[in-house]
């Protein structure tokens, strides 16, 4: 990367969207800088200002543009370091892709986060639709070691950031995904030994320490 | 392109389908269109989209893609050799893919609370909400004579669909979207008087008929 390339990363040390991106700024051997942002206590000029509609991490600042919304700047890393590519060559492979990074992007954080909102019926209703979206994603994998196929591509770098919470929802839930969805859960320990995964993934108890925290913020303990 | 089988499995009314109409209309491109019953899905559709069974759907060659904004990038990306859609530039790219998510997570809810309000209250709120995203939209759009500039593209065509359903809005909320946003209604004008984007437009005012006839049935009038 030339010397005049400069990378910021507003972050939050816990959120899975901005693991996410170091994922992906790890894949491609990028160096940035990071800006821990106090969310629940006050953001920072700098993040209100770099992301003034939605005002939340991750947000990347290249040479001090920013990149808002972690699927977004995944695509963006992707395309102006196109070096190793993380989408497929073809067409129709990306269309693929996208199906199905948006396909995780609308289902996956939510049906955790009714996981750890809801207590009785209801947290048995969300465990079972967690499940099924996994039992999805475990049906577009199929028989690959990864979504791309044979190698770890860009729906992998969008799914696995997420799954440092996974955790926290199986004590909530009651449940383990080892026993419910073993391919998706060697799929997980097949990307945790990459590097770039490894050298990000959230310590799966801090996670479950902070959901006891917003559990206790939202009243449901 | 000889050879390329194109069917557009689609529902008139949906904006969501519109912008697929209008980017195949752009390229020039030939393909069948067919009109899918929602109360009575077609076997294809089931097959074609089995995740979201959602319309639209563009099969091209017999394999499916599904998700508007994504079908309108395949398109771009297939048939890349004119009338570009999307911008080159990685940057340029993400802010166009950012407003296109934008308009996705917004106005199509808020647009619902007019559309299917149970009360006046209800209504209202969808009205402020679609009038708020509106300015958010006229402040991106600038000075411009196109979101995406000089020319007719990727975000314009996220956003003109919902032309078709301006008449249901302003008529159930009772307020004019020309008083309130003149820059925006000055922007779908210019877009109207493109002939691809007029031939892809369902009639306003059938839409509304269709709402009304809608609102009957689900006894909410």
């Amino acid at each position: 990367m030339p010397t005049n390339e400069e990378l910021l990363l507003l972050d939050l040390w816990v959120s899975p969207f901005s693991t996410r991106v170091k994922i992906a700024l790890a894949e491609k051997g990028l160096s940035y800088k990071t800006q821990e942002e106090d969310v629940l206590g006050g953001k920072s000029d700098l993040l209100l200002k770099s992301n003034p509609l939605y005002a939340k991490v991750p947000v990347l600042l290249h040479n001090g543009k920013p990149v808002v919304e972690s699927t977004n700047i995944v695509y963006y890393i992707d395309e102006t370091w196109p070096s190793p590519q993380l989408l497929p060559a073809c067409s129709y492979g990306k269309s693929t892709a996208r199906f199905w990074a948006d396909f995780i992007d609308k289902k996956v954080f939510d049906a955790g986060r009714n996981i750890w909102q809801s207590k009785g019926e209801e947290l048995e209703a969300a465990k079972n639709e967690f499940i099924d979206i996994l039992k999805k994603l475990e049906g577009a994998m199929g028989d690959k070691d990864y979504f791309g196929g044979d190698k770890f591509g860009f729906v992998d770098v969008i799914l696995i950031g997420l799954t440092t919470w996974f955790y926290a929802y199986e004590k909530y839930g009651g449940f383990k995904i080892e026993k419910e969805c073993p391919k998706f859960a060697a799929w997980v320990n097949r990307c945790k030994e990459r590097d770039s995964v490894a050298k990000n993934y959230i310590d799966p108890e801090r996670t479950h320490e902070f959901v006891g925290l917003l559990r206790k913020m939202h009243g449901v303990e | 392109m000889a050879g390329d089988e194109l069917i557009l499995l689609n529902y008139w009314i949906s904006m969501f389908g519109a912008r697929v109409r209008i980017a195949l209309e752009e390229k020039g491109l030939n393909y069948e269109y067919r009109e899918e019953n929602l109360q009575n899905k077609s076997p294809l559709l089931l097959q074609m989209n089995p995740v979201h069974k959602k319309i639209p759907v563009l099969i091209h060659n017999g394999k499916p893609i599904c998700e508007s904004n994504i079908i309108v990038q395949y398109i771009d990306e297939f048939w890349n050799d004119k009338t570009p859609l999307l911008p080159s530039d990685p940057y340029e790219k993400a802010q166009a893919r950012f407003w296109a998510d934008y308009i996705d997570k917004k106005l199509y809810d808020s647009g619902r609370k007019i559309t299917w309000n149970k009360n006046k209250e209800e209504a209202e709120e969808g009205k402020k909400e679609v009038l708020e995203i509106f300015k958010v939209l006229e402040g991106a759009l600038g000075d411009k004579p196109y979101f995406g500039g000089e020319n007719f593209g990727y975000v314009d065509i996220s956003l003109i669909g919902f032309h078709m359903w301006f008449y249901a809005y302003e008529t159930i909320a009772n307020f004019s979207i020309e008083a309130e946003c003149p820059k925006l209604m000055a922007w779908d004008k210019r877009c109207l008087e493109r002939k691809t984007v007029a031939k892809s437009l369902g009639d306003p005012k059938a839409v509304y008929d269709i709402v009304l006839k809608s609102r009957k049935i689900k006894g909410l009038d």
